[in-house]
C-alpha cells in the first residue's frame, strides 16, 4: 500500500510543472509503470482519486500505461516483449537475452488547458 | 488542449536523496546492503548471526525498520555494533529520507558495512532506492516456491536471494529447485545462497558473500576515483 505515496508524488510532479505554466491548468497526467515496478495500477488510481477529491484538481485524470517488460537479444540485438518471463527472441529463437525494461515508474506527459483570461482583469487593462 | 512531455521518475525526490546517499557511501567506502523479505522470513535472525560472526575489527552498523516497535534494535544491540531502529509508524517501507535522517550523527568514514533491514514486505520496499549497493531478498522454505512469480519486482531488483530456514526442509513441502527456477525466470543472473541460522549450515557462505561483495564494491569505488 505505498500507492498513496506514489499518487502524492505524481501530484507533486504536476504541481511543479504547473508552477512553470501559471496560465494553464492540468487536465490529464500520464505515467508509465512497468509490470515489475511493484505498483498496483488499481490501488494507484484509488489513491490518486482520493487525494484529488474536492480539491482544485478534482477533474484531473490519470492515465497509466502499464508496460510489460522488454528484453534485448544478445545474439541478434533485436528487442522484444517478454511474455511470462520467457527470454526467447522471437526473431532468432535465441534464449540469450537481457532485460532492458520492466521496472519503470516514470512521468510521460501532462495535458493542460490555457486558462481563460480573467474577465475582470481584461476590463481593467482596457 | 495542449500535451507537454513530462520527464523523470515519479519518485524523483526519493531518487535524488538516494543518489546523494549512494555518493556519500561511496566516498566513505561503506558497503550498504538492503535486506528485504516477507514478515517472518528471518531477516533479524540472519542479522544476529551476521553480527555474531563478523570479525571484531569490522566496523558495522545496522538500521532496522519496523512499523511499530523497537524490539529488533533491542535484539541486535547486544552485539556491540551501532544499531538504530527506524519506526515507520505504519509506513510499509523505508525511504531514502528515513535513511538520511537516521545516519545523520554517524561518522560514515569509520564504517565498513551498513546493513539495512527493511520493513517486512515484499512489495513496497522494492520501489524505494535507499542508496544501497545491493538489495538482498530472503525467502524462507515455509513460504511458497512461487513467491518469485507472485512478487517479481523484488526478485528482479535483488542481486542475491537467500533461502532461509533450510533446516525445516524435511518437514515442509518446499521444492528448492522450483524456487530457484522461478527466481531465475524473473532474474536470470540472481545469485543464490541457502542457509539455516539454527544449524549454521550455509552461514560461512553468506559471510563470504558479504566479504566478496565488499571487495567488488571497493574495487568499483577505486576505479571511479582513478
Amino acid at each position: 500500500m505505498h500507492e498513496l505515496g506514489i499518487a502524492n508524488s505524481i501530484l507533486d510532479g504536476v504541481a511543479k510543472e504547473i508552477e512553470r505554466r501559471p496560465d494553464s491548468h492540468p487536465t490529464k497526467v500520464g505515467v508509465r509503470i512497468g509490470e515489475l515496478a511493484g505498483v498496483d495500477p488499481d490501488a494507484l488510481r484509488f489513491g490518486f482519486e482520493a487525494l484529488i477529491a474536492e480539491t482544485d484538481l478534482a477533474e484531473l485524470q490519470l492515465e497509466i500505461e502499464f508496460r510489460p517488460p522488454h528484453a534485448r537479444c544478445r545474439d541478434c540485438a533485436g528487442e522484444y516483449q517478454i511474455h511470462n518471463y520467457q527470454l526467447i527472441c522471437p526473431a532468432c529463437r535465441s534464449g540469450n537475452g537481457e532485460w532492458i525494461s520492466g521496472d519503470e515508474l516514470e512521468f510521460a506527459y501532462l495535458e493542460v488547458e490555457e486558462n481563460e483570461p480573467c474577465a475582470a482583469g481584461r476590463k481593467s487593462s482596457e | 488542449m495542449n500535451r507537454v512531455p513530462l520527464e523523470g521518475k515519479v519518485l524523483n525526490e526519493n531518487a535524488r536523496v538516494a543518489a546523494e546517499l549512494r555518493e556519500r557511501f561511496r566516498d566513505n567506502r561503506v558497503l550498504v546492503v538492503n535486506l528485504i523479505s516477507s514478515p517472518g522470513s528471518g531477516k533479524t535472525t540472519l542479522l544476529e548471526k551476521s553480527l555474531e560472526n563478523l570479525p571484531a575489527a569490522e566496523h558495522v552498523a545496522v538500521l532496522t525498520g519496523d512499523l511499530q516497535t523497537e524490539n529488533d534494535a533491542n535484539r541486535l544491540k547486544r552485539y556491540g555494533f551501532p544499531v538504530k531502529q527506524i519506526v515507520t509508524g505504519g509506513t510499509c517501507h523505508l525511504d531514502a529520507r528515513m535513511i538520511e535522517r537516521h545516519i545523520a550523527d554517524w561518522d560514515l568514514a569509520k564504517l565498513d558495512l551498513l546493513i539495512i533491514e527493511n520493513v517486512g514486505n515484499l512489495v513496497c520496499p522494492s520501489s524505494y532506492d535507499l542508496g544501497e549497493a545491493a538489495k538482498i531478498v530472503l525467502l524462507s522454505v515455509t513460504e511458497g516456491e512461487d513467491k518469485p512469480l507472485k512478487y517479481p519486482s523484488i526478485f528482479f531488483k535483488s542481486e542475491l536471494m537467500v533461502l532461509t530456514k533450510t533446516d525445516l526442509l524435511p518437514y515442509v513441502p518446499f521444492e528448492v529447485s522450483m524456487a530457484v527456477e522461478n527466481a531465475r525466470r524473473v532474474h536470470p543472473e540472481i545469485e543464490m545462497l541457502r542457509l539455516s541460522c539454527q544449524t549454521g549450515n550455509g552461514l560461512p557462505e553468506w559471510m563470504n558473500w558479504l566479504e566478496r561483495r565488499k571487495r567488488t564494491f571497493l574495487a568499483e569505488v577505486a576505479d571511479t576515483v582513478a
